[in-house]
């Protein structure tokens, strides 16, 4: 099981991967840049998100919405912004391949003649809605700024969440969006990938043909910083909610690194779904909770391990957080069971195998192949990505889980209904997030 | 290397002609009708199950019925209990995915190519045999009755469910399948074991497969797993849906009161047309170019132009029954009033004074049809549009006929439909949002005062 595919460097920096699989008559384009929300300074957060929005406003020799043109070509067309990178991506009839290209490419080489003020102003007011849509004005919409700021400290990238902050977006100045366009947006920072319906070879001398004439930019510094946290820390935010939520955050391993795959399949056992060990101990059985869910959210820097439950009526989240953490004891001791690894080799295989089934959008063979290149630098990583996960062992669960989650201090965020405050874990601090 | 032209925008290629994978079919002596089809990108079979009773066949005294049984019907089933079947669905590497909506219970399965069989034994056992035992009702009814308590938070589904309510009344379709506090907590196991033995039978529902098999056997397979399954004595009245619902809403304008909300929650719509229109091509065409996709009028004026919302669309919600036009969006607060203002302004131009043009038209039905197959990359994908077809009674034809079939819409049947089914002044507006921030700014839209509502 693997996307086989062909790379080629172009001579600019730029590298353009492709895969063939012919099933439609369609071909998927993406584009990925090494910039996120990484890449921005206290002050000045959710800069690399407005940016994306930006990107689909024109480009010089397009000077009128990108989002047109491929409609019209009966295309379908989106891009994403988290901490660590920036992707654009289309699908598109076979027919309308270079259409896609020509448009990727100028963007990519001439975007800011056509950069105006008015567009900008634009784009930050519907950037201030997305936050008010899908933060301000959703239950729980503001656990996860709260429990990274306390996770990580205010000058590292990972403290803020790619959406940023809505002062900052309103402090953030059209010159300060050109130079990050120069800073990060040239072929040498970003990854190409090409799947679907289409011949290797006449792929590459496209992507040449439309790219290879964009000039290479000055590289990119990788970022890095230290985070740690020296002891648990309690906090409370009071939501308009019914029910409260527990939201436990550990540091945890980065992307790939040794620790990753353990905790991304602890995640699964301890919480995810019906089978998982805390879904029986709280919702099945004690009932003190409605819901329980983990996942280890890996990074390029570092890890954020996330743990979940909310409240049946009439607990308190302290009743939840006993059994959570007496769960995560009873892993680091005995590990998962062989049966409880039997079932997860199935489980990943299907989810390796579903991933498989799509060229492009999010998640896609197209998205798949440019994060391995980006992150691994190499695109063929899909196996040895596989075997992470099939060469696991009770043992180095166990090792994970106490290392990670048992022996490292914890930021336990109460999420509690306005005038509920005594549902919060005893000693937490309030705080107050916008 | 040849430099690359920037005059203009490069030109496009005429698509094949889009053929849909050939569909086999078997019709068992209970009734039941499977469906198989071969899709061989990946080894995947996706199973649907479509039973013909969704929410609209809940008793009228008990909303939420059809959605608590499918939420049980999982929970414990051929001697298995809630726990032990989700753990052997997790062994089989299934996804089980099941979906009450207003016409139909949905049961989707995805898994490994090699696990058909079990995995069929498993939808078979938890569609046929489920357990319903009065200490699991007792469970999961608890557990969606804390979800509605949840939703109560959630601005959109807390305008989801006023807006059916105004636009449907006491019709079948004017309460979310998730039902009421009220009516939940009044439900009995014997409740859901009665609407189980009337809704969950062989006649009258499809099973569709499709997947990395061959057609043979992946129908083989469905017949032995479904063979034993004993035709119904009582069938669901699926007729209650199809009764006509209040041509006149309730109110015109009303609001849920959320205090100090970011957003005011909009809806703005009335009831439309069934899925069986004779108009259904150019009524979806006319929504393309109204609200259905980023570069429609709706988007690009109050979301590129004013930057009043992350997006603003509009949809036909097709079904069995006559469905609602609905325009919905999520608004800053203080431009409330000038987002419905433009708004209903869009629906209005239109209907008339700014009618469908030519290229307007041509974008709309270029996107519908170019990407046309895009739609059937996976076997789930495919496995659900057939039942699609099973739900409305469309021929097999159907998949290939559409790209015609758009392609044939005139502008004059643009304009037609869009001042048959378009009617302003029948719009119902309603809002979640911060009533006291907004109240006097909303006696611009000349609609009167707000009925202001309860969540």
């Amino acid at each position: 099981m693997h996307i086989p595919y062909t790379k080629r460097t172009l001579a600019n920096g730029l590298d353009v991967l492709v895969h063939e699989d012919h099933q439609l008559p369609m071909v998927a384009v993406n584009v990925w840049y090494h910039v996120g929300s990484k890449n921005e300074r206290p002050g000045r957060t959710g800069f690399a998100h407005l940016f994306e929005h930006l990107m689909f406003e024109g480009s010089a020799h397009h000077d009128r919405g990108y989002f047109e043109p491929l409609q019209r070509a009966g295309g379908l067309l989106n891009g994403s912004t988290n901490a660590d990178r920036t992707n654009y991506w289309e699908v598109v009839p076979t027919g309308a391949l270079d259409l896609a290209l020509w448009m990727e490419s100028d963007r990519m080489g001439h975007l800011l003649p056509a950069l105006t003020e008015a567009k900008f102003t634009n784009q930050r007011d519907v950037v201030l809605n997305e936050r008010r849509q899908n933060y301000e004005n959703r239950p729980y919409g503001l656990a996860g700024m709260a429990s990274s700021a306390a996770l990580f400290p205010a000058d590292h990238p990972y403290h803020w969440l790619t959406i940023g902050s809505a002062d900052d977006l309103r402090a953030t100045t059209l010159d300060e969006v050109q130079a990050f366009f120069r800073a990060y947006y040239h072929p040498g920072n970003a990854s190409l990938t090409l799947a679907g319906d289409i011949d290797t070879e006449a792929a590459l001398a496209l992507a040449d043909r439309y790219f290879g004439e964009i000039p290479a930019g000055l590289p990119v510094a990788p970022v890095s910083h230290e985070a740690a946290l020296a002891a648990e820390v309690r906090l409370r935010l009071d939501d308009r909610v019914e029910l409260p939520r527990l939201y436990l955050s550990w540091h945890s391993p980065a992307m790939f690194a040794p620790g990753d795959a353990e905790l991304d399949l602890a995640a699964d056992l301890i919480a995810h779904g019906k089978t998982s060990r805390l879904y029986r101990a709280l919702v099945y059985e004690r009932r003190v909770a409605v819901d329980v869910m983990a996942y280890q959210s890996s990074r390029e820097m570092s890890g954020i391990f996330q743990l979940i439950a909310t409240a049946a009526p009439g607990h308190a989240l302290d009743a939840l957080a006993g059994v959570i953490l007496e769960t995560l004891a009873a892993v680091a001791t005995d590990g998962p069971t062989p049966s409880e690894v039997e079932r997860s080799l199935v489980q990943t295989e299907a989810q390796f195998v579903y991933r498989l089934q799509t060229i492009g959008g999010f998640g896609g063979k197209s998205d798949q192949l440019n994060a391995y290149n980006v992150f691994r630098g190499d695109p063929g990583y899909f196996a040895d990505d596989r075997a992470r996960y099939r060469d696991m062992t009770p043992g180095l669960m166990a090792a994970a889980v106490r290392r990670y989650l048992v022996d490292a201090p914890h930021v336990a965020l109460s999420v509690v209904p306005r005038g509920a405050e005594h549902l919060a874990l005893p000693g937490s601090t309030p705080v107050h997030v916008s | 290397m040849s430099r690359v032209d920037r005059s203009a925008l490069p030109s496009t290629e005429a698509a094949p002609a889009f053929r849909f994978p050939r569909l086999e079919r078997r019709v068992l002596d209970n009734g039941l009708e499977v469906r198989a089809l071969a899709h061989h990108a990946v080894p995947v079979v996706s199973l649907v199950l479509l039973l013909p009773g969704g929410s609209s066949a809940d008793p009228a005294d008990r909303p939420g019925l059809a959605a608590l049984t499918a939420d049980l019907v999982d929970e414990g089933s051929g001697g298995r209990d809630a726990l032990e079947v989700a753990d052997r669905l997790a062994r089989l590497g299934a996804d089980l995915d099941i979906d009450v909506t207003a016409d139909a219970t949905v049961i989707s399965m995805t898994t490994l190519a090699r696990f058909l069989e079990p995995a069929l034994e498993m939808l078979g056992e938890i569609v046929m045999a489920p357990t319903l035992a009065d200490e699991d009702f007792a469970r999961v009814r608890g557990l969606r009755l804390d979800r509605l308590r949840q939703l109560r938070d959630h601005a959109p589904a807390v305008a989801e469910r006023a807006f059916a309510r105004i636009i449907y009344g006491d019709h079948p379709y004017g309460h979310l399948s998730i039902g009421t506090e009220a009516a939940l907590g009044a439900m009995t196991a014997a409740d859901v074991r009665a609407f189980h033995q009337r809704a969950y039978i062989p006649q009258g529902t499809t099973l569709v497969m499709a997947g990395d098999a061959r057609h043979a056997d992946l129908l083989e397979a469905g017949v032995r797993a479904f063979a034993a399954w004993p035709s119904g004595a009582l069938p669901l009245d699926r007729t209650a849906a199809l009764a006509a619902p209040p041509l006149v809403p309730a109110e015109r304008l009303a609001i849920v009161p959320r205090p100090g909300a970011a957003q005011s929650e909009l809806r703005i719509g009335h009831l439309c047309a069934s899925r069986d229109t004779p108009d259904y091509h150019a009524l979806l065409l006319l929504n393309t170019v109204l609200g259905g996709q980023f570069v429609s009028r709706v988007n690009l004026n109050l979301r590129e132009d004013k930057g009043y919302t992350y997006g603003a669309r509009t949809g036909i919600d097709l079904r069995r029954g006559l469905g609602p036009f609905v325009l919905q969006m999520s608004v800053q607060t203080e431009v409330t009033a000038a987002a419905i203002t433009e708004a209903l302004r869009e629906i209005d131009l239109i209907r008339g004074a700014k009618p469908v043009t030519d290229l307007e038209r041509d974008l709309a039905v270029r996107s519908l049809t170019l990407g046309y197959p895009r739609g059937f990359e996976t076997a789930q994908q495919v496995a659900r549009s057939v039942a699609q077809l099973a739900l409305h009674g469309l021929p097999d034809s159907y998949f290939e006929a559409f790209v015609p079939a758009i392609s044939d819409v005139g502008l004059a049947d643009l304009t037609r439909v869009a001042r048959h089914y378009l009617d302003p002044s029948r719009l119902v507006t309603l809002i979640v949002g911060d009533h006291e921030s907004i109240a006097g700014s909303l006696r611009s839209l000349n609609l009167g005062e707000p009925a202001v509502l309860g969540v």
